[in-house]
């Protein structure tokens, strides 16, 4: 029952992003194109990454409002370290991606060991992290970098761009996790009924720990690619990112009260909302009219699978 | 002798129980008084009338939405559109304003029109049982984009001398601050003397008690996001006011702003607890910090993150203090 339940949102998403992507085209020449549809996976990396991580968060019922902050601190780091400090890009990067780790970890651990609810320390969290980005950098940009930085924010391998390929793999990856392992099992029961979990045996602090330094590492992954796209570092990139991811992860069908959620309807929303906006673009509608739409499209599809909920007696 | 000491122990659990409701707001208001004696040490121009005046006036639009945002925590909601709503409700005031509508009307219209939109969060809310994290979120997409899209982001200037509301002294004290203080007072005993007030921290303490105490939890929450949406109005029209110019866009953050003022001041997110009394000395106590920071010459940049810092040492007090209750 659970999981026809599950693919019943999933279809409806995916007869809502036929129809929207029917209707794009129609609209717009432009949009059905291999170059543009290329071009709008590029730029929906980055939130597709950190919507991966924000899918198990949201499952084990919690939330993390800290990842634009993660990926701004991350990326003033990256920045400082390579510039300021003298390191090694290479080295640069890798301690990036540490602290991105680190700092989900210190999520993970307000969380877990003082019983803080996630909403409330990720919101400490966004603060801190970003004022952490704004101290560091004092505001200034760092840019400069070298060419074959830039490849992993605008190469391309047979075609296709760099960071479309990291972000497949990372859905499948994190798919095969959440769906077919003891860890994603353990994920499910934490947001269904964390006491119950407990009881049962899983252990349910290390696995949050786990996954909110999950959501860290794969922030700071999206800060290296954000910075090789745009070729700058700045202490406001990411801000508001935490919208986006959720936005995403919620209209793909995972519940806000845990227990329920897949990555491929996670995929399945951050396309709806990607094909959205620049459908939306292409054919006329200012950036921030799409951004309106999004907010409706939200608010419509949490209702109807509130809706669906309720005549399933759940 | 017995009723002596009977009496002592009485005074002294009415002083504990005092500590116990009032214990966040003492800290507060402790740091701030802390804090303006040694800045004022270092930098005594930190303690000059034009400092003063920019600290309590040029914040208390930040007091007032935090009045609304705490009713709303103590019921157990949340709501992140709050500094979208204020941006477009300046917006509207000041457009009405210049394009010569009567005052009356450029600051009715703008606040009733909060109170609508909250209202409608509220009974989606309320009724639909969607988390108000999700319908805010929807909203402040809506709002921010709706604003950004019809303004364009033009700038609104050269508006009537009497619209400006938040320009005015009374006694030689801008207007903002009565607004803030006044306002505060009729909350808290708004929150303490009255059924909804009451209601409110029933309904935020367990719903399903206060429905079993034959509460109505769904009006209750539908009023609080429509008290919400008035002080976000009162807000909004202070905030649009201030300046010479509203520039038509959301203010950065301002959401996080008022949600820490209210969490700091004592207001507990889990629901249930806090007074808009302790919100309001919160708001007062960054726009100190923030202001401190520059006159002991340190980076204004590192003002979030000391924020967040604050935050941080709040929450994790505030579950120590819950787990020792235990």
């Amino acid at each position: 029952m659970k999981t026809s339940g599950l693919l019943r949102h999933e279809t409806v998403l995916g007869v809502l992003i036929v129809s929207a992507l029917i209707v794009l085209a129609a609209l717009s020449d432009r949009f059905f194109t291999t170059e543009n549809l290329l071009n709008q996976g590029r730029l929906m990396s980055e939130v597709g990454l950190v919507a991966l991580a924000m899918t198990f968060v949201i499952v084990t019922g919690g939330i993390d409002l800290s990842v634009g902050s993660i990926l701004g601190l991350t990326a003033i780091l990256l920045g400082v370290l390579w510039h300021n400090i003298g390191l090694p890009l290479p080295l640069a990067m890798v301690l990036a991606l540490v602290s991105g780790t680190l700092a989900g970890l210190g999520n993970g651990l307000i969380i877990t060991r003082f019983g803080v609810p996630p909403l409330i320390a990720t919101l400490a969290t966004l603060a801190l992290y970003r004022g952490l980005a704004e101290g560091i950098s004092q505001a200034r940009s760092v840019r400069g970098y070298p060419e074959w930085f830039f490849f992993f924010g605008q190469g391309e391998i047979v075609g296709v761009p760099f960071q479309l390929w990291m972000l497949a793999l990372a859905t499948a990856v994190c798919a095969v996790v959440l769906a077919m392992t003891p860890f994603g099992r353990a994920t499910y029961a934490i947001g269904a009924n964390e006491v119950a979990a407990r009881y049962s045996g899983i252990r349910v602090d290390a696995t949050k720990l786990w996954i909110y330094a999950g959501a860290g590492f794969l922030s700071a992954l999206a800060a290296v690619i954000f910075v090789s796209r745009v070729t700058t570092t700045r202490s406001d990139m990411g801000t508001g990112l935490e919208l986006d991811v959720i936005t995403g992860v919620v209209l793909g069908g995972t519940s806000i009260f845990g227990g329920r959620g897949t990555i491929i309807g996670t995929a399945l929303g951050l396309i709806l909302i990607q094909a959205l906006k620049n459908g939306l673009a292409l054919s006329g509608v200012k950036g921030d009219g799409t951004i309106v739409v999004i907010g409706i499209v939200l608010i419509i599809a949490i209702l109807v699978s509130a809706v669906f909920d309720r005549s399933r007696g759940g | 002798l017995s009723t002596a000491i009977a009496t002592f122990s009485g005074e002294r659990s009415r002083l504990r129980r005092f500590l116990a409701a009032y214990g966040q707001e003492l800290v507060v208001l402790f740091s701030i008084i802390v804090l303006f004696v040694v800045v004022g040490a270092v930098n005594p121009r930190f303690l000059s009338n034009t400092n003063i005046n920019s600290i309590f006036a040029g914040n208390a639009y930040i007091a007032v939405a935090a009045i609304g945002m705490s009713m709303v925590i103590i019921s157990g909601h949340i709501d992140v559109s709050v500094g979208s709503l204020i941006g477009v409700i300046a917006t509207i005031a000041g457009t009405l304003a210049v394009n010569g509508y009567p005052v009356w009307i450029a600051w009715l219209v703008p606040v009733l029109f909060a109170i609508a939109v909250n209202s409608a969060v509220g009974a989606l809310v309320a009724y639909t049982r969607i988390p108000s994290i999700v319908v805010t979120l929807g909203m402040l997409s809506i709002l921010k984009g709706g604003l950004i899209s019809a303004t364009a982001g033009a700038w609104i200037t050269d508006m009537p001398g009497d619209f400006m509301i938040a320009q005015r002294r009374i006694l030689g004290i801008p207007s903002p601050v009565y607004f803030m203080v006044v306002l505060t007072i009729v909350a808290a005993l708004f929150m303490r003397y009255t059924d909804l007030g009451r209601a409110i921290y029933a309904v935020g303490g367990n719903t399903e008690a206060a429905r079993a105490a034959g509460l109505n939890p769904e009006r209750t929450v539908v009023s609080v996001f429509a008290l919400h949406g008035f002080f976000a109005g009162i807000a909004g029209l202070l905030f649009a006011t201030q300046l010479q110019v509203i520039q038509s866009t959301v203010p950065p953050n301002l959401e996080l702003t008022v949600i820490t003022a209210s969490v700091i001041g004592g207001v507990s997110i889990l629901g249930g607890t806090g007074t808009v009394i302790g919100s309001t000395l919160a708001a007062i106590l960054f726009a100190a910090i923030g202001s401190a920071l520059i006159f002991l010459n340190v980076s204004a940049y590192w003002l979030r993150a000391v924020l967040g810092l604050m935050i941080l040492a709040t929450v994790l007090a505030d579950m120590a203090r819950r787990q020792r209750a235990k």
